[in-house]
């Protein structure tokens, strides 16, 4: 009994150990406290009308001396905002992202794990991969290079054809090909050398079994494969599903080069926020526009989690 | 033996040769798209400019020269700094996230540490919440006061959750609780454990996760669009972005300039220019990515461990 007293008092006592790691996770702690949680005190400023009143003293004095301001900053944003037509093409877009995202590296991790020579795999793997190094600022240039109205490949194609010219980046209508396009291109080769590690990872007897058995490619690549990349499948989901409500703002910002004619096609949530914040310097639309971003993405993921977990508790992140 | 028969029966469950054939002309042309764009900058930023109004961009210009790259040259002054700001950038913000990352990532592995569960919450947290734009910006800006320095490139960005979590996953899984408890018993201090005994046999994660860090550093350019102001502290990736601009006022200011920066500016290559400087930034990455690939891969399939 006193033994056990003992125990369970050295079980709850403080040690050296935990000083010391409690030392040793003090600078990260500190980061997290600065950069991650003083801005997530900050998300009140969407249910204030924010006004700075003493420009020498800190953010949290102002947003403490500012009056409070109910929903009426939601209101506005949706009332005179246009924030529906926001998140409805941040919505149609990140729907197709995340389709594409996941089908079309699948498929060719599949596809690769057919190819008779790896080593032209890796290659193609290589070269694959490379756009997932590049910066959307990068990636602006090699899109401009083909679509620069005076001097791109393709309007000098088009002449030499004898068709008119286009000035692309005025004509929304082609862009949200252009910009699906390059999403899908920039990761595809991220996440195909990811599927394909876990599909060179599959025990090898597994196939050579389904063979004896008479199993045909299909009906192996169905029962066998896709099972087995079921739960990264899953992970990759959950880890997507909160940015249903992010955009990406350098693909729809930078690479149209912010051009005020394609705004229809670009104008996403993130693109929004950024231009209320810095051009017309509305902290309160911007803000309630960051709040619903933060809590609906926050509510997404635990949902999709919780969905998850009822159906297969292994495949759930959290 | 054994090895044979395996390879004989893989022999025998490939695909079809014509489906083969396929999926290599397939795999050829993605290849193809994902390194044209790269190859096609790389042309322009070499070919003259007269050639680039005669016949715009092409892959087969009328003459070839070195005029961008003489500019750059010319202005390596600014670009020397961008260059050095980018680097300097880099270098710190690797090491500091390496140290940051790694410290919180052990702590977070040890499996009697009183502090777990409290510390497991603000790792976590902010992988599912954030303060949103506005808010961030007006800490880092009027709270913390690190808006045009050189730390609100290296600071935001030196932590991930994402980072800590493959972190910890390691160090719980490959490194034996028994190599600790016994350089407890002789006395060692959990730092020196950490610094002598856990980090030298954890070097593939300290690979991948430098990588990680130092690609992510490298091509940062929004920290850069939304705190920096100070031309000096601009990297190449921020240079990059606003040398359109530059180009422009450069152009627009001619007439209102000396003569010698009118004529300057008349000559000056703009259009291989641009497309010179991007071939800058993407020189080193495309050396040194294809030696680095495969530890992305292993980042994150450590991580797909649930831990």
């Amino acid at each position: 009994m006193a033994a056990q007293a003992q125990k369970k008092k050295r079980k709850f006592s403080w040690t050296r150990d935990d000083t010391e790691l409690t030392l040793l996770s003090l600078p990260t702690t500190v980061w997290y406290i600065l950069f991650s949680f003083l801005p997530m005190f900050g998300i009140i400023i969407a249910f204030k009308d924010y006004k700075v009143t003493a420009p020498d003293r800190s953010f949290f004095y102002n947003l403490l001396l500012s009056e409070n301001a109910g929903f009426d900053n939601f209101k506005f944003l949706f009332q005179t905002g246009g924030m529906w037509d926001v998140i409805k093409l941040t919505l149609f877009y990140n729907i197709i992202f995340q389709i594409l995202g996941i089908l079309v590296p699948v498929t060719l991790a599949l596809l690769m794990s057919q190819l008779y020579s790896k080593r032209y795999g890796k290659i193609c793997q290589t070269c694959m991969f490379f756009p997932y190094f590049m910066s959307w600022v990068v990636v602006t240039y090699f899109v401009f290079a083909f679509l620069s109205p005076d001097n791109g490949l393709v309007n000098k194609v088009l002449e030499s054809l004898g068709y008119e010219t286009v000035n692309w980046y005025m004509e929304p209508k082609y862009w949200p090909v252009f910009l699906i396009f390059l999403n899908t291109w920039k990761g595809m080769g991220y996440g195909m050398v990811v599927y394909l590690a876990t599909i060179t990872g599959i025990d090898a007897t597994m196939y050579e079994a389904a063979l004896i058995d008479g199993a045909t490619k299909w009906q192996q690549t169905r029962y066998i494969t896709l099972p087995h990349l079921k739960n990264i499948i899953i992970m990759m989901f959950i880890l997507n599903i909160g940015s249903l409500v992010r955009s990406d703002f350098g693909l729809f910002y930078q690479v149209p080069k912010a051009s005020a004619s394609l705004t229809p096609v670009t104008n996403t949530i993130d693109v929004y926020i950024y231009n209320a914040l810095k051009t017309q310097f509305s902290p309160n639309m911007s803000s309630a526009a960051a709040f619903l971003q933060s809590v609906v993405g926050c509510i997404l993921i635990l949902l999709s989690n919780f969905i998850i977990s009822k159906i297969d508790a292994d495949s759930a992140i959290i | 033996m054994a090895k044979k028969q395996l390879e004989g029966i893989e022999k025998f469950n490939r695909v079809h040769p014509v489906t083969n054939a396929l999926f290599t002309v397939l795999f050829a042309l993605l290849a193809l798209i994902c390194i044209v764009p790269v190859i096609f900058v790389v042309i322009i930023s070499f070919s003259s400019d007269t050639s680039i109004q005669q016949i715009g961009y092409s892959f087969t210009p009328q003459e070839w020269s070195l005029d961008a790259y003489r500019y750059l040259w010319n202005n390596r002054e600014m670009i020397g700094r961008a260059l050095l700001v980018s680097i300097v950038v880099t270098v710190g913000g690797t090491v500091l996230g390496l140290f940051l990352t790694t410290t919180m990532g052990y702590c977070l592995s040890r499996p009697n540490f009183k502090l777990k569960g409290f510390l497991t919450w603000v790792v976590f947290i902010p992988m599912i919440f954030s303060g949103g734009l506005v808010a961030t910006y007006n800490v880092y800006t009027t709270v913390l006061h690190i808006n045009n320095s050189l730390w609100v490139l290296i600071l935001p960005m030196a932590v991930s959750s994402f980072n800590v979590v493959i972190c910890k996953t390691f160090f719980r899984t490959t490194v034996p609780d028994s190599i600790i408890e016994s350089a407890k018993i002789d006395g060692a201090p959990q730092l020196q454990i950490f610094f002598q005994i856990v980090l030298p046999i954890s070097l593939p994660v300290l690979a991948t996760i430098g990588l990680f860090l130092t690609f992510a550093y490298w091509n940062d350019w929004w920290l850069s669009l939304m705190y920096i102001n100070d031309k000096n502290l601009f990297s190449l990736q921020a240079v990059l972005m606003s040398v359109e601009k530059n180009i422009e006022f450069l152009a627009q200011n001619a007439s209102t300039m000396g003569v010698s920066a009118a004529e300057y500016a008349a000559s000056m290559p703009r259009e291989s220019m641009r497309m010179a400087m991007a071939v800058v930034i993407i020189f080193p990455i495309a050396c040194a990515y294809p030696f680095f690939q495969k530890y992305f891969v292993s980042g994150l399939t450590i991580g797909a461990v649930k831990g």
